[in-house]
């Protein structure tokens, strides 16, 4: 049924890892072999920039672009930091991908390394993702014993050593400044940008920050070119695939690997086998917890970078969430709300006392105590949040309240009109 | 909490596993790095972290107490109070909430008679809620240790409850 050329979940089988053997067994370290033989890693660093490939962790910043900006040549320690913090909830397809598959990333991170002349490499993995964690342990494991990772590799007089580093929860490591003091073993509060980790990151050096997604593709645009990459997309500006991880109410909530730019109807009715029960599709998260509700008229909508920002949301980590005709978007909103205002640090005002104030508004409103005014101040934080919170967590937390305030602003009025949730009898 | 889960004392750490972590922290260059390596150490072999685990870690990384103690408090996977043998963390954030993730929560405090926070009179059981754990496919979905137990309804929760127990008395 899926006739997409299947990269990352190329050797993807039910209840089994691929190590060395099966990974070599399907081209396996030839992206590396050809890396280190044939090309500069200038040349690396113009290929990922020509693939156009964007950030998979949510952010979409073009991978490129950050490598650019990245001093490869400046001496001394560098670091390459890969970000498994995968916390985002409706977002599970790096856990998926490293179930699988963790050769990947540990070939990914050794060419990424190559081509930023980082001789350090750290894969931050989350507390939930320890089977995960002892995958590529012995992924690294291997590549070292293969003559991949350490002194010399391939006799190219490049070096590098790789760890696994684990945590102990908490969505904010996914930030990449705070993911950094986490491993440094210091309080995880964010940190103040610029200067930015290219600069100065992992103790006080230059440091790139990937998703585990987004390193994994390198090997396969080193194997088939930046045009093949591209061209994998359905959107003429977007590249590669993605993996979608489907969840909320549908029938079938698995994570498929899938092209940039597939549509919500291809995603909600093909490969989610249509709402539960019969129901009929109210509304998505289209990227996990922190982008913006789509509605029934956004079907149609391709799901890619640029294409999502025009209705005023966002692609996220492509986690779609699906909420059927019976589900109150006020009662979603909150639960979101709940969960950003929990995991937020506190460093901030507005995150930690603004996120507070939303919660309580939403807890008011749904419980149906709300007043007109209610809906007003839920407008105004909205403004005084958005924008000036010190790192991007408050920004993303408000992104349901914005698509609650867009598309289902009518129904925040009937539950403070009733004194009661329209939807609960 | 319920005292009864303060058990005979248990070694934070093995001598073998102090040595390790001293030979490793001599040989890198930031072994502050290995705070929460040596906490959840620290947590499999005696359940939760104790003060004088704090200072342990403390004195292997030549750290002050407060430095490990303002790391460890900050994260929900690291426990500075006695907890049950199984710590069940509920997931309550979106996907299972979708799913009945409340019934579920609602069913889990009643089978077990605490509310979360709580830990069962027999020390077996800690009740914590969690932000996601990435079963959002699975959904609803509870974590205990690193093993998941996901599609849950209330016969999986008693099924879940039955094996843990078995496994606990084997």
């Amino acid at each position: 049924m899926n006739e997409t050329p299947q990269l990352l979940f190329k050797n993807r089988r039910p209840g089994e890892t691929v190590f060395m053997e099966g990974y070599r067994a399907t081209g396996g370290y030839t992206a590396l072999e050809k890396a280190f033989r044939e090309m500069s890693p200038a040349d690396l660093r113009g290929l990922v920039k020509e693939a156009a490939l964007r950030g998979r962790g949510g952010a979409g910043f073009p991978t490129g672009v950050k490598w650019g900006f990245f001093p490869a040549d400046a001496p001394g320690v560098k670091y390459l930091v890969c970000n498994c913090d995968e916390m985002e909830p409706g977002t599970y397809k790096d856990g998926e991908l490293l179930k699988a598959d963790p050769h990947q990333l540990v070939e990914g991170m050794i060419v990424s390394a190559y081509a930023l002349q980082t001789e350090v490499g750290y894969i931050f993995i989350r507390y939930a993702y320890e089977p995960q964690a002892e995958n590529l342990r012995r992924a690294i494991a291997e590549a070292a014993a293969a003559g991949y990772i350490g002194k010399n590799i391939l006799g190219s007089g490049f070096d590098f050593e790789l760890h696994v580093h684990g945590s102990a929860g908490r969505y904010i490591l996914g930030e990449e400044t705070a993911l950094l003091n986490g491993l440094e073993g210091i309080r995880p509060n964010p940190r103040m940008k610029p200067p930015f980790p290219a600069v100065k990151g992992l103790f006080g050096r230059p440091t790139t920050v990937n998703n585990v997604e987004t390193i994994s593709n390198i090997p396969h645009i080193i194997n088939g070119g930046a045009q093949w990459f591209k061209d994998l997309a359905l959107t003429p500006d977007g590249s590669g695939t993605k993996l979608y991880g489907l969840s909320g109410h549908l029938n079938r909530t698995e994570c498929f690997e899938l092209p940039v730019g597939i549509s919500l109807r291809e995603i909600v009715e093909v490969y989610g086998k249509g709402v539960r029960g019969g129901k009929r599709f109210k509304a998505c998260l289209p990227g996990g917890a922190s982008t913006p509700y789509l509605t029934p008229a956004h079907m149609d909508v391709a799901l890619d970078f640029s294409s999502l920002e025009q209705v005023g949301s966002r692609f996220g980590t492509a986690g779609v969430t699906v909420f059927d005709e019976n589900t109150c978007m006020v009662a979603v909103t909150l639960n979101l709300i709940r969960f950003f205002a929990r995991e937020s640090c506190g460093w901030c005002t507005p995150c930690r006392d603004g996120l507070t104030m939303v919660r309580w508004l939403l807890e008011t409103i749904d419980s149906g105590k709300g007043i007109p005014e209610h809906l007003e101040m839920l407008k105004e934080q909205l403004k005084n949040i958005s924008g000036n919170s010190f790192c991007a967590l408050a920004e993303g937390a408000m992104g349901p309240v914005a698509g609650l305030l867009n598309h289902f602003e009518q129904e925040i009025v009937d539950h403070i009109e009733l004194g009661r949730c329209p939807l609960r009898k | 909490m319920n005292d009864s889960t303060q058990t005979t004392p248990v070694g934070l750490l093995e001598e073998e596993q102090i040595a390790d972590f001293i030979r490793h922290a001599i040989k890198i260059d930031h072994p502050r790095e290995m705070i929460i390596d040596i906490l959840r150490a620290i947590q499999v072999n005696h359940g939760w972290v104790p003060d004088e685990g704090i200072e342990l870690a403390a004195t292997i990384l030549g750290l002050t107490p407060l430095e490990v103690e303002e790391v460890a408090t900050f994260y929900d996977k690291i426990f500075r109070k006695p907890v049950g043998r199984y710590v069940i963390h509920l997931c309550d954030s979106i996907c299972c909430w979708s799913l009945g993730g409340e019934a579920i929560a609602a069913y889990l405090q009643e089978k077990l008679a605490i509310e979360f926070g709580q830990t069962t009179s027999d020390g077996l059981f800690t009740l914590l809620p969690s932000c996601c754990i990435g079963a959002c496919g699975r959904a609803p979905a509870v974590m205990v240790g690193h093993r998941i137990f996901g599609h849950l309804d209330e016969q999986k929760v008693d099924a879940m409850l039955d094996e843990l127990r078995k496994e606990a008395s084997a």
